[in-house]
């Protein structure tokens, strides 16, 4: 033949999916919650989110030079971290803070563990937790929805949750929290845009629905038990959108269906439990991010076995 | 005690939604005019290879005899055109091994051996004989010789025959083509098969992207005069690579699941591709051996995609220029389907007889992306038939880590490709999983 032809191994047919595709469809995904946010707190919350974008994307571009590795910026991962860390801010936070959060996220916690794919916990929710430790007061310093000012002090409130867990009465009515009418972070307040991004998400195939459902199951559940209000704790705090987009993170949940349940298990548990004896208010993020270090014993554990292979008697 | 039928198929674990591109299911088959030149390697199959039974010079017919098939896992071979025996010599095959071939000047007058007549029937060990006789092997690709296949060891009881119409592979269409051509060929040699086999039930398995295939093939199996308990229907099953694996395909028609090691007569199964099935009836009715097949050839690098009936021997260069040459310039040339099949690296070897398709792509369609780092999302677990961890025996192939290997069970894999096929990060995970897999041989081998 005149032509030299390529030998490769089968399959010689790719689905067409990249990781670029599926960031993309994720980035897509937190657009409703996006929207959401600048509608309730105005146009901080879009400054917010692209400084935290820009810090992220930064963070990443530098680091891999330094590293003298090739640049992963164009699989868009670090665009999704940057919108996940900023829903997970209150609008009033000082931009600086949210630009070292995306450092901290990017360089601690996913370059240093060898980047994409590699790093044990969630990037932008362990940046959260840093945010929280290093800055309680501007962390927790929340903003009423619309309004607008930038006089930060100006209307300041406490999130459902804090009334809650200060034994104060309820202001927000479920339909309040379904859309988002009430204090928060950023992407966390609209239930109804987190649902549609869900949605999106597994019908598009980039999540199954197993870890949304479990969590969000077990911790209406036990908030029953708990004799709570299972609607009120479902639709308040960062329940659902831990549940949609942080739990659901690829590298840092099992790859099995039996692992994903019994994470997604331990999560709602420890979210309520942290939600109805610890002293925060709330617990999403340590929960997710206390599960994410589990998640290779849980691997281990829950190994799917092989087609044609008995199970083991003891 | 008669077996029920399956009104559905049983659910199996996994696969990948790949297109279809059966471009080719509605044409006729059209037939190859005899080649100048045969090349009838000695060794298509596994198993031991075939003795040269004729010597150079020698005058042959369409269906002597040029292979002698001495050892047990072993199908002779026959001449595939008339003519005179050019040499008797060594040429390399599309994996790089060396075989000897019985090379064959054809005399253009295909004609047929004198000597041949049908086979009489009338016991068990005559059709093994005549599946022997008749140099058959699995058509659908495997090329595993059919008479070891239905020599079922005396203490494994058979209850169940599934005839394979699945064709999962992309592109291929010559078992869709042959069902609808052959159709009464197929039934006659399935009931030849039940009744010398003492078979309970035939299932034949079609997958439901061929309404026109599942409409002929019930329309004669459910006729009363040829079946009248109605033990053999016809099983639709949901279009999902890799349905025809026999392991998957089996699960799908019975629910039963053979075990680790094992072998379909493990859980009372013979599984046989329909146009296998349907030589074996045309041997038994007509005498003449396996000497030609049905071929599809397509792919973007093809003027006019058609199937073609070649003889066996014929070099696929002169199989793609009866197809009208290439269109474009061709960068990759696959022997079987796209999922499963071999890229080889010329087109001047010959149609052996497991060989169902061959397919010309362009450079666009045979580039693969460069692999970029995993990022645990979980698709190719959810796409694995066999419920393996492709992600895991993956960095274990790399860490050589054999004992790892063996535990995570990756010598049940059967290289179906749906790992590969779904991961976003491009990994060459059926190369991992070939490399794994030799690793551990190697090392029970050294132990």
């Amino acid at each position: 033949m005149e032509n030299k032809l390529i030998v490769s191994t089968s399959p010689h047919m790719r689905s067409g999916d990249t990781t670029q595709s599926i960031m993309l469809d994720v980035i897509i995904a937190l657009m409703p919650a996006a929207m959401a946010s600048i509608i309730i707190f105005g146009y901080r919350s879009f400054i917010l989110i692209m400084t935290c974008v820009l810090s992220c994307v930064l963070s990443e571009y530098v680091c891999r030079r330094v590293m003298k590795r090739d640049n992963t910026i164009s699989d868009l991962s670090s665009i999704v971290t940057g919108v996940l860390l900023a829903m997970n801010l209150p609008v009033s936070i000082s931009p600086l803070i949210a630009a070292f959060g995306g450092v901290i996220a990017i360089v601690v916690v996913k370059q240093m563990f060898g980047g994409i794919g590699q790093n044990f916990v969630n990037p932008a929710l362990t940046a959260r937790i840093i945010l929280m430790n290093s800055f309680p007061a501007k962390m927790t310093h929340w903003t009423a929805p619309f309004a607008y000012s930038s006089a930060a002090d100006a209307v300041t409130t406490a999130t459902p949750l804090g009334i809650l867990a200060e034994g104060g009465a309820q202001t927000a009515s479920y339909m309040d929290l379904f859309l988002g009418n009430c204090a928060g972070c950023l992407g966390e307040t609209s239930a109804l845009a987190i649902l549609l991004g869900g949605i999106y998400l597994v019908a598009r195939r980039v999540i199954s629905p197993t870890i949304p459902c479990v969590y969000l199951g077990t911790a209406v559940v036990l908030s029953f038990v708990m004799g709570r209000d299972p609607l009120f704790d479902l639709l308040s705090g960062g329940l659902m959108l831990g549940a949609v987009f942080m739990a659901t993170d690829y590298t840092t949940s099992p790859i099995h269906f039996k692992g994903r349940v019994v994470f997604a298990i331990g999560c709602g548990v420890l979210t309520m439990l942290i939600r109805q004896f610890g002293s925060l208010a709330e617990g999403v993020s340590y929960s997710i991010v206390i599960m994410n270090i589990l998640v290779p014993l849980i691997e281990r554990a829950t190994m799917p076995l092989a087609f044609g292979k008995e199970k083991k008697k003891k | 005690m008669e077996l029920s039928f399956p009104t559905k198929a049983f659910r199996t674990h996994g696969g990948a939604h790949v297109p279809h591109h059966k471009n080719t299911s509605m044409m006729p088959t059209v037939e190859m005019p005899a080649p100048a030149r045969v090349v009838l390697p000695m060794q298509q199959h596994i198993g031991a290879p075939c003795v040269p039974a004729v010597k150079k010079g020698d005058h042959v017919y369409v269906g002597t005899v040029v292979g002698e098939a001495q050892a047990f896992v072993c199908a002779p071979i026959h001449a595939s055109v008339s003519g005179t025996v050019h040499s008797v010599e060594k040429v390399a095959l599309s994996n790089g091994a060396l075989a000897d071939a019985v090379i064959i000047d054809s005399d253009g007058l295909m004609e047929p051996d004198p000597n041949l007549c049908p086979p009489q029937i009338r016991t068990k060990e005559d059709l093994i004989q005549a599946a022997r006789d008749c140099g058959l092997v699995g058509l659908g690709g495997a090329g595993f010789p059919a008479h070891v296949k239905l020599n079922v060891p005396a203490d494994k009881k058979i209850d169940t025959l599934i005839i394979n119409v699945a064709e999962c592979e992309p592109f291929v269409t010559a078992d869709h083509r042959e069902a609808i051509e052959n159709g009464w060929d197929l039934l006659s040699g399935v009931y030849l098969l039940k009744r010398m086999l003492e078979i309970d039930r035939v299932i034949i398995a079609v997958e439901t992207n061929k309404p026109d295939v599942i409409d002929i093939l019930r329309r004669i199996a459910d006729d009363k005069r040829y079946d009248p308990d109605d033990r053999v229907r016809v099983l639709p099953l949901p279009a999902r690579y890799p349905q025809g694996a026999e392991k998957v395909l089996i699960h799908a028609c019975t629910g039963r699941d053979i075990p680790t090691g094992g072998l379909p007569a493990d859980v009372g199964c013979i599984v046989m591709n329909i146009s296998s099935a349907a030589a074996l009836a045309r041997y038994v009715e007509t005498g003449m051996p396996l000497v030609k097949r049905r071929v599809t050839i397509d792919g973007s690098a093809i003027a006019e995609p058609k199937n073609v009936f070649v003889p066996l021997g014929t070099s696929i260069h002169d199989v793609i220029e009866f197809c009208g040459g290439y269109s474009k310039p061709v960068k990759k040339l696959i022997s079987g389907g796209p999922m499963m099949g071999f890229a080889i690296t010329d087109d001047s070897f010959p149609v052996l007889k497991s060989n169902n398709a061959f397919l010309a792509f362009e450079e666009k369609d045979a580039i693969i992306s460069p692999p970029t780092a995993c990022i645990r999302c979980g698709r190719c677990v959810q796409a694995c038939p066999m419920n393996l961890v492709p992600t895991m025996l993956e960095k274990y192939t790399e860490m050589k880590n054999t004992e790892k290997l063996q535990e995570l069970d990756i010598m049940t894999c059967m290289e179906c490709g749906c790992c590969a096929y779904s991961c976003p990060a491009h990994h060459r995970l059926v190369q991992s999983m070939r490399v794994g897999k030799a690793l551990v041989k190697n090392a029970g081998r050294k132990s």
